[in-house]
């Protein structure tokens, strides 16, 4: 049995502990927000927070994330909406979705670090794939969640 | 996320027309569980509740292009509802079989979401308000005329009365639908033409939306797959003993060209794939190679008996006759459509014998026929759930593999759900590939410069052949030909030969298909340009007819990129244009290239004209898309050795990312009068105008794709 905190619950899983937490959190936990790509940590779909760090979850072990805190996208901004889903939405960012949720906890571990992100900062940090090529959005959504758009810029839209 | 088990509602709605069929599992309602009492279907496309929401049915898969909203705005504009207030939901394929395929097309792909279902939506929009006044008009015993509907309500001026749609759903639905609608000119248009906020994107953001990966059913199974390596090789033996042992694996599924593994979680059921030992007859296809590919496809060119795409005037004489001859060969390779969600099914066969499949498609109705014919029931006893497509792109269309596995598999347990999903590698490994292709071009230029003769021979796997063979004519896949054999320039003497050279490889519908020939002919047509020592943009409008859209688009793109005006230092632009899908694109691209021979890709115009534009934002997000899928080609290829497919993953197949994006403009310029698409041909003009502008920067022609490394470094 191995105890889990998923998004401020702790979960009983019982799982081998070289299952990927990916599929821990899909299969077992339900939580099916957090997607699959590649499964080599190539493509960051599967981004979750451990310990606020932005971790690829098809490479993490299970048994590694005992007494740790995960966050996926389930969880994020709880109650309500974290800024980055604000400026997604406002942003008009999703195409297909499949890698948002990856994208926007990405995003969110960026902010954290780096409160103002150059172009450069996001360049390196966001290294998720997108086959829709949401890109120009993503850029534009996180500097919007950063405060670094202006009010004009931002709410050009009905 | 279980799949919410609600479809009372729906069935509900539709019981006064179809007749309701007591389905177990369905898609949620997106509207949230009405209360009390139950809405209305007021016509096939538009189910309205008591408290006024409106629930518009849409037939075409959401795959991230927007048609989802467009096509709501569409319904909605003529049916002058509370945008608000809208909700969507896909209609049921099951019953749109049952209901004599009242909805139209289900199928998604060529750009045709919005394009091919516009009249059909907007006059479901417009009935269903014309039915709403009308029962409004015989509750009030005033004639129709003299009542107005806007936003949902229905205004009678002179007696100043006033009634919600919500009031009048069910006593309209009980009346004749009008024969005939009017439709509203798109210049009055107030939802459809705006730039609304997308409908799914709110449940995007917050992880919710279900995809065909995302499937869960009580007592649900998983399964992995393993599909032989060399395409069309057969399972000759399967050592399953280590696998059998393995944690929380249930089956073990042989069918003649895969292996599969049902467990109680997929990652236990491919670790199982995994420790399967299998032994393949690859048949004769193992021989097959790069080479042996391009070996074929090159005999292809040398074949003199080959069918015509294109003959006018004499282009063998115009080219004796010609100042200049130019000549050059094109080749790009196969590619994957690498879906960011891989292929997946799930599929219950039930103890009644009734199908279920919930599945990410672009075509409901093939996926339907599929399963249909694997489970061996009728249509009628299928329905498919269509879910969120992570991505689609052509691959989730024509080809219907996935769902015959799924069902295929399902059968092996029967009474139980499973879902199938793909690993990356074997979605890398066993797509319906971009095809490969090789093309000669030739044109003989006059004394001026002016193009008078143009040859082209293509050598390209068949498309229609493997997938719709009914659509080839005189030994024309026009997939193959496109853009080559229907060319806007005023040349007099054109001559396109097609050399159907199929191989070993599946073959498919590619964002764009005949992608690869606009490359080829804007980077030729730029070859030409450079020969007569013209400007590339003077040199295509000398050869465009006055009023030809071609004109307007290019024009608009140089206008809005500043073609021939200053550059910063070592940025270099290239511009291309090609109409397809509906539509009328160009553009200009703005590249550099360091002294290591890196490509960047500062900015992107892309101008065009659809005609009418539905969403201008989605719209402009679809080029952007169009960029990044295209941007891939400059370094993708699926490389075969030994019959199957080298890359397996993202390492070695790259998408392109955040980095490599580029500034994308887009610049809409629709002129009305017709209805063409966004979802492909943006992806037209992007790579040769990146291509001709690498040449302006470097004089280096890239003719074949993807680039080599080190290729453009300066020598």
């Amino acid at each position: 049995m191995i105890k889990l905190t998923v998004n401020g619950r702790v979960h009983t899983v019982d799982v081998e502990p070289d299952m990927p937490l990916l599929w821990v959190l899909r299969d077992q936990l339900k939580l099916m927000g957090t997607k699959y790509g590649c499964g080599i940590a190539q493509c960051g779909a599967c981004t979750v927070h451990v310990d606020g760090e932005p971790v690829t979850s098809c490479r993490a072990k299970v048994g590694d994330m005992v007494g740790k805190k995960i966050l996926t996208i389930e969880g994020l901004g709880k109650p309500g909406l974290h800024r980055i889903q604000k400026a997604w939405i406002e942003h008009e960012v999703p195409q297909c979705g499949y890698c948002q949720s990856g994208m926007m906890m990405a995003a969110v571990a960026l902010l954290a670090k780096k409160p103002k992100p150059t172009d450069a900062d996001i360049d390196e940090a966001m290294t998720n794939l997108c086959r829709c090529g949401s890109y120009p959005r993503v850029r534009k959504a996180i500097h919007a969640a950063a405060g670094q758009l202006s009010s004009a810029t931002a709410a050009k839209k009905a | 996320m279980t799949i919410a088990i609600d479809r009372r509602q729906f069935l509900k709605a539709s019981a006064a027309v179809g007749g309701g069929l007591a389905l177990e599992f369905s898609l949620p309602v997106a509207a949230a569980p009405a209360k009390g009492l139950p809405p209305t279907e007021v016509n096939a496309w538009v189910v309205i509740h008591p408290d006024d929401r409106v629930v518009i049915r849409i037939a075409r898969s959401e795959m991230g292009q927007g048609t989802l909203t467009a096509l709501a705005q569409l319904v909605a504009e003529e049916l002058d509802c509370d945008w608000m207030k809208v909700t969507t939901e896909f209609a049921s394929p099951n019953e749109h079989i049952r209901r004599k395929r009242i909805w139209g097309s289900m199928s998604t792909g060529g750009s045709q979401g919005v394009r091919s279902s516009q009249d059909y939506v907007r006059k479901g929009g417009a009935t269903a308000r014309e039915m709403l006044v009308a029962a409004a008009a015989q509750q009030w015993k005033v004639p129709a005329a003299e009542c107005k509907a806007e936003k949902g309500v229905i205004t009678h001026g002179a007696s100043k009365r006033r009634v919600r749609y919500g009031q009048m759903a069910a006593a309209a639905a009980k009346l004749e639908p009008p024969k005939d609608v009017k439709l509203r000119d798109p210049k009055d248009w107030k939802i459809a033409g705006k730039p609304l906020r997308r409908l799914d994107i709110p449940d995007k953001v917050v992880g919710k939306p279900v995809f065909g990966v995302d499937v869960d059913l009580p007592g649900m199974l998983h399964a992995s797959i393993f599909q032989s390596p060399v395409f069309g090789g057969k399972v000759k033996n399967v050592d399953s003993a280590e696998a059998e042992k393995m944690r929380g694996v249930k089956k073990i599924v042989r069918e003649a060209d895969f292996v599969a593994v049902v467990a109680d979680n997929w990652w236990r059921a491919n670790q199982a794939v995994k420790a399967l030992k299998v032994e393949w007859d690859e048949g004769a296809n193992g021989k097959f190679s790069d080479e042996t590919i391009m070996a074929m496809l090159r005999e292809g060119l040398a074949d003199p008996k080959l069918p015509e795409a294109k003959k006018v005037g004499d282009a063998a004489a115009a080219m004796a006759g010609a100042a200049k001859v130019i000549e050059a060969e094109y080749a790009s390779p196969y590619l994957n459509h690498a879906t960011m969600e891989p292929m997946t099914c799930t599929a219950w066969i039930k103890p009644d014998g009734f199908v279920e499949v919930w599945t990410s498609t672009q075509n409901a109705e093939a996926s339907m026929a599929a399963a249909a014919e694997t489970a061996g029931v009728p249509l009628e006893k299928v329905e498919v759930h269509k879910m969120m497509l992570g991505g689609g792109f052509g691959r989730r269309g024509a080809p219907q593999d996935f769902v015959k596995q799924g069902v295929l598999i399902a059968k092996q347990v029967p009474g139980v759900p499973v879902k199938m999903m793909w690993s990356r590698e074997e979605d890398m490994r066993h797509g319906y590939y971009r095809p490969a292709s090789l093309v000669r071009m030739k044109a003989g230029l006059d004394a001026q410069g002016n193009c008078v003769a143009f040859e082209a021979k293509i050598a390209c796997p068949s498309i229609l052949a493997l997938l719709r063979p009914e659509a080839i004519q005189k030994g024309i896949d026009f997939s193959a030909v496109r853009t080559l054999n229907d060319m806007p320039y005023t040349i007099a003497n054109q001559k396109v030969d097609y050399a159907m050279r199929n191989g070993h490889v599946p073959v498919g519908f590619w964002r764009a298909p005949g992608l690869q020939n606009a490359v080829y002919r804007e980077c030729f047509i730029d070859e030409l340009a450079q020969a007569a020592g013209k400007d590339p943009l003077e040199y295509r409008l000398a050869m465009l007819k006055p009023g030809d859209k071609n004109r307007l688009v290019l024009e608009a793109a140089a206008k809005h990129a500043g073609w021939g005006k200053p550059l910063p230092a070592g940025v270099f632009r290239g511009i291309a244009m090609s109409d397809g899908f509906g539509s009328f694109t160009a553009g200009v691209a703005e590249v550099s290239v360091n002294a290591a021979g890196e490509l960047k890709i500062h900015r992107f115009v892309m101008a065009i004209d659809s005609g009418h534009v539905v969403n201008p934002d989605t719209c402009a997000a679809q080029a952007e898309g169009n960029a990044a899928y295209c941007i891939g080609m400059l370094y993708q290829a699926n490389t075969v050795k030994n019959g199957r497919m080298v890359e397996g993953n993202f390492d070695t197949f790259q998408i392109p990312g955040m980095s490599e994006m580029p500034k994308v403009e887009t610049v809409l310029v629709p002129t009305g009068g017709f209805w063409g698409g966004h979802g492909e041909p943006g992806a037209l003009s992007f790579m040769p105008a990146v291509l001709n502008a690498v040449h302006a920067a470097t004089g280096k022609r890239v003719r074949t794709l993807p680039l080599k490394p080190g290729e453009l470094k300066k020598a």
